[in-house]
């Protein structure tokens, strides 16, 4: 069996009085492209934060790659990690978001290799000898130096994801990363994605795009109101629904 | 308004009153001069530390934890809510206040030993009272310009591995001086003028050097003009140098890097004189430069 790389276990989170997630157990395993499929306020973003401690979680645990995220155990007890612990586990993970959050001060290259020299103290030769590689590989030789601002959305989303790349990550989690893009430029993206679900990488992502699902998952997950209603293959899961309230939210996606 | 503009200009030249040939005779004066260089050192040593000061204020400002940030807010609410004037006299009679500073291990042994008369010299009183008030000045505006920053950006250098330091260094701070740099020029441009107050603990500044010179001469207004056309020559340069500064931080943000004083100029001068054809074509590069979230 293959390593498992992402491990929840009944994972709650609240903001204040909320309770956006409520018992979220998953194993991810190594390769594995998992798609997370729900309404919006299901929680599946949080989820993707939460295995990132950008979000504290309330109770439960997640480990990436046998590590527990943001805590240490000690007998019984978690205690929280300090800011220079916590950061160094979360290098493993890879992030991309809806809103691709490059440094508008930096260019493409200039993004990327920011974090390979002062996270990982690569040399500068060797960070942009990266940076070089993966922006060919995401079909932006000729961008190398434009700043964000003079890149198209989907320019500027697979900039991001040649940026969480560079990092070596273990995972790599997608929160609706094509949400915000003009329809034309969703298609660019999803190849980039497509082709690292191909060579292998573990990836959780969130997203609305069925086909995507269909093609490249090997688990989807349904969620709704903070938790799991239904997960298996996409031919299942997406094809042959069993629950009510995933048969319903298919309805309405595949509708249109 | 031309005319009553025009007549004031006359009156002043035309006043003898104004002793031209007396602003003329001092205008290079060695004193006046000399003057001019202890108004620059107060202005850049005030700058220096009250922005290195007010970054580290801010910062802690916006700390998690409740007591580095009540620090930082108590700091701000002394030097803020009392006179500048009055710090600067306070720090003049320091030694009255703490005749020794020893430092070392408190309770300890000393390392260094100091006799605050001798070592709180009128000019070093004057640079820490205006460098001490700057720096509360300065906090908020970092702070405003720290906030400015959307979270998003945080985020993704958390996600990328970064320390907070490092984020505030690297992506915080310097998108954070596009909305801090306009007000820091204006702080030093006040902080050029502020530096008069400290004439009043005898620092021969540009003020107190004039001063001195017509308490001899009794020539008052002419050396005072001197003064004027000093400060308006600094505070020129300094806006020219804010312009500069503000295009470099600015970089990224725009589609096409923004021009320079000249080039609008030039280009102001052709955009009348070119053809259509060709301001079309112009247009027309620019947007195709894809669209921005």
């Amino acid at each position: 069996m293959a390593e498992q790389i992402v491990k929840a276990e009944g994972v709650h989170k609240s903001f204040g009085r909320l309770e956006v997630l409520k018992g979220i157990s998953m194993e991810v395993s190594q390769g594995e492209v998992f798609v997370l499929i729900g309404p919006s306020g299901s929680g599946k973003s949080t989820l993707l934060r939460c295995i990132n401690h950008l979000e504290k979680i309330n109770a439960g645990r997640i480990w990436v790659d046998g590590d527990l995220v943001g805590y240490r155990q000690v007998g019984d007890k978690l205690h929280e990690l300090r800011d220079s612990e916590a950061v160094a586990a979360r290098a493993k993970i890879g992030m991309v978001f809806q809103h691709f959050n490059l440094f508008p001060h930096m260019t493409a290259t200039e993004n990327i290799v920011l974090a390979q020299r002062i996270v990982l103290n690569r040399s500068t030769d060797e960070a942009r000898r990266r940076a070089r590689e993966l922006l060919e590989r995401v079909g932006l030789a000729d961008k190398i130096d434009e700043y964000p601002a003079r890149l198209s959305g989907g320019q500027q989303q697979r900039v991001a994801i040649a940026r969480a790349l560079a990092m070596d990550p273990k995972v790599m989690l997608f929160d609706e990363v094509t949400s915000a893009l003009d329809p034309e430029l969703v298609k660019d993206v999803l190849d980039v994605m497509r082709e690292l679900a191909k060579e292998g990488m573990t990836m959780l992502v969130v997203t609305h795009e069925m086909g995507f699902a269909r093609e490249v998952a090997n688990q989807v997950i349904f969620m709704d109101q903070g938790v799991i209603v239904e997960q298996g293959p996409p031919e299942r899961v997406i094809s042959d629904p069993k629950e009510e309230r995933t048969k319903r939210f298919l309805g309405l996606v595949l509708e249109h | 308004m031309a005319l009553i503009a025009a007549s004031l200009i006359r009156s002043a030249i035309d006043n003898p009153n104004f002793h031209w040939d007396v602003v003329g005779d001092y205008l290079f004066d060695q004193r006046i001069l000399d003057g001019v260089v202890k108004t620059i050192q107060l202005t850049v040593l005030g700058m220096v530390i009250g922005i290195i000061l007010g970054i580290v204020l801010a910062v802690m400002r916006l700390s998690p934890n409740w007591l580095i940030r009540g620090a930082s807010w108590f700091y701000i609410w002394i030097f803020r809510g009392t006179p500048l004037l009055v710090q600067i006299l306070l720090w003049n009679f320091i030694s009255a206040l703490y005749p020794s500073i020893d430092l070392g291990i408190p309770f300890g042994p000393s390392f260094i030993h100091l006799n605050a008369n001798d070592f709180i010299t009128p000019f070093l009183a004057g640079m820490l009272a205006l460098s001490l008030n700057e720096g509360a000045y300065m906090a908020e505006i970092v702070r405003a310009g720290i906030i400015s920053v959307e979270e998003g950006q945080t985020e993704a250098s958390k996600a990328l591995g970064m320390t907070r330091f490092q984020t505030m260094r690297h992506i915080v701070l310097p998108q954070a001086m596009r909305v801090i740099i306009p007000p820091t020029g204006n702080e030093t441009i006040s902080m050029l003028k502020n530096t008069v107050l400290v004439s009043v603990i005898a620092v021969a500044e540009l003020l107190y050097s004039a001063q001195l010179i017509y308490a001899q001469n009794f020539q008052q207004i002419p050396l005072l003009i001197v003064v004027c056309i000093w400060y308006l020559a600094m505070t020129t340069v300094l806006s020219i140098g804010q312009y500069f500064l503000e295009r470099h931080y600015g970089r990224g943000r725009m589609r096409d890097e923004p021009m320079t004083l000249f080039e609008q100029i030039r280009s102001g001068w052709g955009a009348r004189h070119a053809d259509p054809d060709q301001l079309i074509q112009r247009h027309g590069d620019q947007s195709g430069g894809g669209g921005m979230a």
